[in-house]
């Protein structure tokens, strides 16, 4: 089983980083979510991997079987990591709409202008623009 | 004392909601409800600060439980210093929004900050590996929105990039805490020092492997070379106030590594000196390329974004070596850095206004206030670069000193001198374009017949439109306020200078404190009588 699982983690991480890498932002964000979860996955097993356990401690005093009892805090942890997750990945997704809204592509890298001075614009140049949108 | 500790969180993070809730209409009562909540946080930071300046350290258990099992704030000399300096910063650059107008731009600017600074000292205060993570994300997801406030398609693309990579930064760190969790079995900060103390030396495969996927998280937020990328263009877009706020927020990176690599991984610990081997080499590295990028670039405000990654680079290095001596000097670099880098932002953010948005490295015609906004540029540049007889001399000076017993020293020395020099070349071309050479643009005043022949160079537009995504000086609430602030931050750096003797004599305390983790795991892990 944790052959299965750890090659289940690999391989959503593999298919999250090559996502990652594209350069448009769709490509992105479902990169995102899928390296969510696969570290989702990671952080559940990191309480050890134990098949058909409750996460709580059952009987009580001295009856209290420690070894039908699996690791509580990395399912705390994961529904933790779930819910940023899924905030996170709503506010990119808004980020993403609003720069491809007001930038015309969803181009990841930015544009020319970023790095590259823009020729000075005259004054002949401003008032021919002013007469076109005029 | 008892439930101040956890003030500097809840305070901001009501006054955040009430701001959101009921006056998201009115600016006036955001901007007073904002002024006031930031000195109300400065007011807890002090009271807090003269408690923590003892030597004492204060657990505050949230819901009382026992400790490694609830989740405990820390309040200790390092975590106050933090406290008292980001809410000086915050009160001071809140300041400087108000009177440059740039809180009108967008929406929640002053909801948002509350958030920010609600993160900021959660991450300061907090002695849980796993809520240092809850408040990263808080922190973050307010600097989304300062990051994109006022809009514009540049502003939102650098936006998307900034959030993109600390997405994947974010996945790192709960990667790293999985690993940790995995080998130490605990989140609480001393606990995990304390189990870490107890391992065996020759299984420590996992341990090394998480330590460093931690510093990797830290790194990116510290924007250390090679995980830098995400910051030129975030804060060269960003609007100038929220770029000087974030001259905190990337000291949150080096903050983590402080905390961790002399509490939970020190240098005699089992992984051995993994950190100090890492971080030493890349400080050199980050401190070059960020002087490199100052002289180079073709922007003022990349300038000043590459002047913050050098600043970074230059206090990494004697923290590297996580001694007395190395802690001491890079405590006062990065109060020093702090203080300047905000004020590199603020004035840079004043230039551009006054060019009508234009950032580029070019010849403009002569702004408005040049006189005062050059004097202003003039300082924050001597001491970015650190000449004196600003802090930044004595803080270099520090390090240089600091930096003497270790083997490298004399490429640490080089390294720091040398990029020095490049970063005032770098200052002073950018300063000679935009304040001297200007003037070669101005019509002659004492020639009119030339006047209205001559080819006016550039018009710098009459009247910004109000969504337009630069300040707008023509219709700021109070310019006096703008300057006033920045100046405040460079008499900060003055203060420093001039009282440098205590400072470096309270921040060797600090360090003290720093190097001596058992005081910090006692008080957490013992005296708990009256804990569920």
């Amino acid at each position: 089983m944790e052959i299965l699982v750890a090659s289940a983690i690999g391989a959503m991480m593999a298919a999250a980083i090559y996502l990652i890498l594209r350069l448009r932002t769709f490509a992105v964000i479902l990169g995102m979510t899928m390296m969510t979860y696969a570290i989702n996955a990671f952080l559940f097993v990191s309480g050890r991997l134990v098949v058909n356990r409750p996460p709580i401690l059952q009987g009580s005093g001295e009856a209290v079987d420690v070894t039908m009892y699996t690791d509580p805090i990395p399912q705390a942890l994961v529904l933790t990591a779930i819910v940023i997750g899924f905030g996170m990945t709503a506010v990119v997704v808004m980020m993403s709409l609003g720069a491809f809204i007001e930038g015309g592509d969803d181009h990841i890298n930015m544009p020319q202008d970023d790095r590259e001075m823009p020729p000075l614009k005259t004054v002949e140049d401003t008032k021919k623009i002013e007469e076109e949108t005029a | 004392m008892t439930h101040w500790l956890i003030a500097p969180v809840l305070l901001p993070a009501l006054m955040g909601s009430l701001m959101v809730l009921w006056m998201r209409h009115d600016l006036l009562l955001q901007r007073v409800f904002g002024i006031v909540s930031s000195l109300l946080i400065l007011g807890v930071a002090l009271i807090l600060h003269h408690d923590a300046i003892s030597g004492d350290i204060y657990v505050y258990r949230l819901g009382n439980w026992s400790a490694p099992f609830g989740i405990v704030l820390m309040l200790d000399r390092l975590a106050a210093l933090m406290l008292l300096l980001t809410a000086v910063l915050a009160v001071v650059v809140q300041l400087y929004a108000i009177g440059s107008g740039w809180d009108r731009k967008g929406w929640h600017f002053h909801a948002l900050w509350m958030f920010q600074l609600m993160g900021l000292n959660g991450a300061f205060l907090t002695g849980d590996a796993f809520n240092l993570f809850v408040f990263f994300e808080v922190l973050l997801i307010a600097s989304y929105g300062l990051v994109i406030h006022g809009g514009g398609p540049m502003r939102l693309r650098a936006g998307v990039q900034y959030i993109s990579y600390n997405l994947a930064g974010s996945a790192l760190f709960l990667a790293a805490l999985g690993t940790l969790y995995a080998s130490t079995g605990t989140l609480n900060m001393a606990d995990m020092a304390a189990r870490v103390a107890m391992m065996p030396p020759d299984d420590t495969a996992l341990l090394r492997t998480g330590a460093v996927l931690l510093l990797l998280v830290f790194a990116v937020k510290a924007a250390i070379v090679p995980l830098h990328f995400w910051l030129p263009s975030t804060y060269a877009n960003a609007p100038g106030p929220v770029a000087a706020l974030f001259a905190i927020m990337s000291k949150v990176g080096v903050y983590a590594i402080v905390r961790f690599f002399t509490l939970v991984f020190p240098n005699d610990s089992v992984v051995e000196t993994i950190a100090s081997d890492l971080i030493l080499p890349a400080a050199l590295i980050t401190l070059t390329l960020g002087q490199i990028g100052v002289l180079g670039t073709r922007s003022v405000t990349r300038m000043a974004a590459f002047a913050s990654i050098a600043s970074i680079g230059t206090l990494l290095i004697p923290l590297a070596h996580f001694n007395t001596a190395g802690l001491t000097a890079g405590l006062y670099y990065m109060i020093h850095s702090t203080l300047a880098g905000a004020a590199l932002f603020l004035v840079v953010d004043m230039i551009c206004a006054r060019r009508g948005g234009d950032h580029w490295l070019r010849l403009r015609p002569t702004i408005r206030n040049t006189g005062a906004v050059s004097v202003l540029f003039f300082l924050a540049a001597i001491a970015t670069a650190g000449l004196p007889p600003l802090s930044g001399f004595i803080g270099k000076l520090l390090i240089l000193d600091a930096t003497w017993t270790d083997p490298w020293r004399i490429g640490i020395w080089t390294t720091i001198l040398a990029t020095s020099v490049i970063a005032i070349i770098g200052f002073s071309r950018a300063g000679s374009l935009l304040f001297w050479k200007s003037h070669e643009l101005d019509p002659d005043p004492g020639n009119d017949t030339d006047e209205g022949q001559r080819p006016k160079p550039g018009p710098i537009p009459v009247k910004l439109e109000t969504d337009e995504p630069i300040q707008d000086v023509d219709d700021s609430a109070a310019p006096w306020l703008a300057f006033a602030s920045t100046g405040a931050l460079l008499a900060g750096t003055a203060l420093l200078a001039i009282f440098a003797g205590p400072v470096t004599e309270y921040l060797r305390d600090t360090a003290n404190q720093l190097t001596d983790p058992q005081p910090y795991i006692e008080s957490v892990l013992m005296q708990q009588e009256d804990t569920k």
